[in-house]
């Protein structure tokens, strides 16, 4: 049978979902459901005075409202689940609903539950709160000066931890022939999955069950935090997160918001939903990015780099979401050499308290910040000695022959052929055609520019060593259990919680394959905490380099007890059992042998097993990486710039990216071309907004440019694949490729666009005002 | 419009034909017909993003034409023909435009998928053969983060009558 992997195969998933089947949380209906709505602070920061809610619990249809103080002692505070070792953390208390003081826009106030959504949203017009408005700041530079408003008691200067990590002296900067320096702002973005997040709680009185269906990219890490913030033990509680509309991170986090509907659950012995507006999505659910960063990268005049380091102001919010400390910190820091021979790295981090949204993982978490800074500095340095962008990068890639590669940071990379991406994304591109013929096009007044980013990420997080070391407080491996069932149907049962990536296609392949059984026979289970014993769920491009080895693990131990009952039934020894096409042959006589389906059944049946087998046919694998995984590549885009209007268009844009042995194609271009608009989105489009006291300016689809169709030319994309040595399926991550390499990639290609104005950077979004006004202020140099 | 009067129960009946078949429906008249659709009728193919009408994901048809339903009462389609997702499903398997998209990839999460399909059937009843900027076009009101559009243009052009 050919195998299956590698095969562009159509997925498992799609018939229920393009037929409108799908289950996504608000569409879960129970008898007696009721609704909640919550009062959300409109200011950024204020004393709670006084609380009347008097009005709304007389209306009509409302059951129950609650304030903050109405909470304490009842509900837990809400968790930060990453601690960086060596930070002076601040772990802040958080409530679920503010007591006596708000701190951002958004900050719970009061929860309403009534008998219809219409009835909870009226509700909050008559509840009245006295504030007595604060001074405060959405800003993390304003927020860390002597004067500013104080957030939190325990942390001084608004200062929630300090990290640094590496080592790049003064003197090697001193004895570079160049140094360039720049700051670079890091905008805050909105992540903006499509679904919006959601809640529905039932509580059983009788059993003191839990059952929470929920927006989720981790249902058991959502189970293990909620039962502790509700005091509910968490074999009580159940996580269901079945259909899940798009994550990119910001359905990581545990937020007051489930839990206030699981409490209301309990409270009232009704079953509660809440389902975010747009709007409150823009106000409470996590934020991305959002750094100052002050970077110094030497190099010398023949193009060898020799030292990064980087000051970043890492803005985190109000409140330390629950893994936020380590997206500025290890996720960042770590990987800041890149894909380069760089021997000195070192970063300076503070998180910073502000009256904003916290702050968390989104597409990319870290690595997307780190290449940024690199990819723009490394063009910074090309053009200050002159040298092709390009060449530069090709004289500091990584070797081949080095790998296994430790980087200035200790990080190793298990394995790399950088130069063959490089290589083949310039010709794809026809990048020494298209240099000439930029010169062309510049002499006839047009502004073309190319960029390029070369990058390595770290991805499919990782081995739970490492994570307790970096303080990360949970573990990193992945469980997976592979059901054959006397039919020789499988139901496999994964701790990965898949939410558009396509796994119960791709999990399907690896199976198939192993078994050697149509893919129609394999069925992927995900998303539910009661059918799925444990799993750290969906973030870090994981799910295929952890989950997927999970699975391969768990099916070869299938093949492995098949194969002693097989060579009972053939009468031969086990040594001598061949599985091929399905069917166990004994090893030179390929006439005899027992079919697959065969031998499941003799396994349920166990009327003859062999002595010391126990009967029926499982394979679990509890599967922890021994090292996490290093995709690369390169990119490549050709933009067009406006002279007039300062609009930026994409003409061309080329990946390549290697993340391993590529399992389905078709998946991992979706990857791909997914990631590339929303790293082109932080690049061109996207930015959150606050004023002067606060208030977000971009809380709409009408103010927060999302990226559209009509903004992209067709992607060219390509894979070279180099296979990860240490894990059975020779995989790394594709999540979040295109988000780290296509921002560095766009905007390097704009500023060589407006190389004849002499402008040296904007900051991002790359908007035709800010692009117009900088070419004005250039002035053309040629 | 409806001119019906509102009930003591605060409630006013709306008739509408849904995917063929004739529903009398109750509503408060500042119900949203994506509200309705999904929590009324039980049609949740028809999702909701934004009410805003800006997203798309929530788009129907309506007497053939698309409209957001999260920018249309209830009440204002008494008498009107309203289209969803599951309307254009057939009784097995999937519609040709389903199934370009399902060969193409042209979804990941699904969440905007409802929507896109009714927008495809719309632009190929009038555009038989889009060009890929006819197809960004026509598409440059519904908001898809997931798939980078690219698919999504590939399954659209996929079942274009010249490809067909
Ligand atoms: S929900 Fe109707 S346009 Fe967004
Ligand atoms: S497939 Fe997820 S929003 Fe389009």
């Amino acid at each position: 049978m050919a195998t299956v992997l590698g095969q562009r195969l159509r997925r498992k998933e799609d018939p229920r979902l393009i037929t409108g089947k799908g289950q996504y949380t608000d569409d879960v209906q129970l008898p007696g459901l009721v609704y909640a709505s919550i009062l959300r602070s409109p200011h950024a920061h204020a004393r709670i005075l006084r609380v009347d809610a008097s009005l709304a619990r007389e209306m009509d249809g409302v059951l129950a409202v609650y304030t903050g103080e109405d909470l304490e002692g009842k509900l837990g505070t809400i968790p930060t689940a990453w601690l960086p070792p060596d930070s002076d953390i601040r772990t802040v208390p958080h409530s679920a609903l503010a007591v006596h003081r708000v701190r951002y826009v958004g900050d719970g106030v009061a929860l309403v539950v009534a008998s219809s959504r219409s009835i909870a949203e009226d509700a909050l017009d008559v509840i009245s709160v006295d504030y007595e408005v604060l001074p405060g700041t959405a800003d993390q530079e304003i927020a860390m000066k002597p004067d500013a408003a104080q957030l939190h008691e325990d942390a001084p200067g608004n200062v929630a931890f300090h990290w640094q990590v590496g080592h790049a002296p003064d003197d090697v900067f001193a004895h570079a022939e160049v140094t360039v320096r720049q700051r670079i702002r890091q905008q805050r973005l909105i992540p903006n999955p499509m679904e919006p997040r959601s809640a529905v709680a039932q509580y059983n009185e009788s059993t003191g069950d839990m059952t929470i269906w929920a927006t989720s990219q981790n249902p058991h890490i959502h189970r293990f935090l909620l039962s502790g913030i509700l005091g509910i033990p968490e074999h009580k509680v159940r996580i269901v997160a079945i259909d899940v509309g798009g994550g990119f991170g910001a359905k990581i986090a545990c937020y007051p918001d489930e839990a206030l509907v699981a409490f209301a659950a309990r409270e009232l012995g009704r079953p509660v939903k809440w389902t975010e507006s747009r709007r409150e999505h823009f106000l409470v659910t996590t934020h991305g990015r959002d750094h100052i960063e002050d970077i110094e990268l030497a190099g010398n005049r023949d193009g060898t780099l020799v030292g990064i380091r980087v000051k970043v102001l890492a803005n985190m919010g109000a409140y330390l979401s629950t893994a936020a400390p380590g997206v500025p910190t290890i996720l960042f820091a770590l990987i800041l050499p890149g894909p380069y021979t760089i021997p000195y790295a070192a970063a300076d981090v503070y998180g910073v308290f502000t009256n904003s949204t916290p702050t968390d993982a989104y597409r990319g978490a870290g690595r997307p910040e780190a290449t940024y800074l690199l990819e723009r500095m490394v063009d910074l340095f090309a053009r200050e000695i002159g040298m092709d962008p390009v060449e530069v990068r090709r004289k500091n890639l990584i070797p081949r022959h080095q790998f296994p590669y430790h980087n200035a940071m200790g990080l190793e990379y298990d394995s790399g052929n950088y130069h063959l991406a490089l290589d083949k994304a310039l010709e794809m591109a026809g990048y020494e055609e298209f240099r000439r013929e930029q010169s062309r096009l510049r002499e006839e007044g047009k502004l073309v520019g190319i960029g390029c980013t070369t990058y390595v990420e770290i991805c499919g997080l990782g081995p739970s060593q490492v994570a307790g070391a970096v303080g990360f407080q949970g573990g990193l491996w992945e469980s997976s259990q592979v059901r054959v069932h006397p039919t020789g149907k499988v139901t496999v049962f994964t701790g990965s919680s898949p939410h558009g990536q396509g796994e119960e296609t791709t999990f399907a392949q690896i199976v198939a394959d192993r078994l050697h059984i149509p893919m129609a026979d394999v069925e992927i289970v995900h998303g539910d905490t009661d059918r799925i014993s444990m799993g750290w769920g969906t973030y870090g491009s994981r799910s295929t380099p952890v989950g997927g080895s999970a699975l391969a693990v768990a099916t070869e131990r299938v093949v492995e007890k098949a194969k002693k009952i097989a060579a009972h039934m053939l009468e031969i020894g086990e040594s001598d059992v061949e599985f091929d096409e399905g069917r166990f042959h004994a090893k030179g006589a390929p006439g005899r042998s027992v079919s697959f389906q065969d031998v499941t059944l003799q396994a349920y049946l166990a009327w003859n097993l062999p002595a010391g087998v126990e009967p029926a046919l499982e394979g679990r694998a509890f599967y922890d990486p021994v090292n996490f995984t290093y995709s690369f590549g390169t990119h490549l885009a050709l933009v067009e710039v406006d002279k007039d209007t300062g609009e930026v268009e994409l003409k061309r844009y080329i990946a390549v990216d290697d993340c391993g042995r590529v399992l389905n194609p078709l998946i991992a271009e979706g990857q791909v071309h997914g990631g590339i608009v929303q790293g082109v989105g932080q690049a061109l489009y996207e930015g959150a907004i606050y004023d002067e006291d606060g208030q977000l300016m971009t809380g709409t689809f009408m103010d927060y440019a999302m990226p559209k169709a009509r903004f992209f030319p067709t992607f060219e994309t390509a894979f070279t694949e180099t296979p990860s040595p240490h894990n059975p399926l020779g995989v790394k991550g594709i999540g979040e490729t295109g988000t780290i390499a296509s921002t560095p990639t766009v905007v390097n290609a704009v500023m060589d666009a407006l190389q004849p104005f002499g402008v040296r950077d904007i900051p991002m979004p790359l908007t035709p005002e800010r692009v117009w006004g900088a070419m004005q202020k250039g002035g053309m140099e040629a | 419009m409806s001119d019906a009067v509102i009930s003591a129960s605060g409630r006013t009946p709306v008739r509408m034909e849904v995917n063929g078949v004739a529903e009398t429906v109750y509503v408060e008249p500042r119900w949203l017909l994506s509200d309705v659709l999904r929590h009324q009728l039980g049609l949740t193919g028809t999702h909701v993003g934004c009410e805003q009408g800006v997203c798309g994901v929530c788009t129907v048809l309506l007497d053939g034409v698309l409209v957001r339903s999260c920018l249309l009462f209830a009440v204002q389609v008494d008498g009107h023909r309203v289209t969803t997702i599951e309307g254009v499903t057939p009784d097995e398997g999937l519609s040709p435009i389903q199934a370009s998209f399902q060969r193409h990839h042209g979804l990941q999460c699904g969440f905007c998928t409802p929507a896109m399909v009714l927008t495809a059937e719309a632009l190929l009843r009038t555009h038989p053969n889009p060009s890929e900027a006819d197809i960004r076009d026509a598409f440059s009101g519904n908001i898809c983060r997931c798939t980078g559009y690219q698919f999504i243009v590939d399954a659209i052009r996929g079942c274009s009558e010249e490809e067909r």
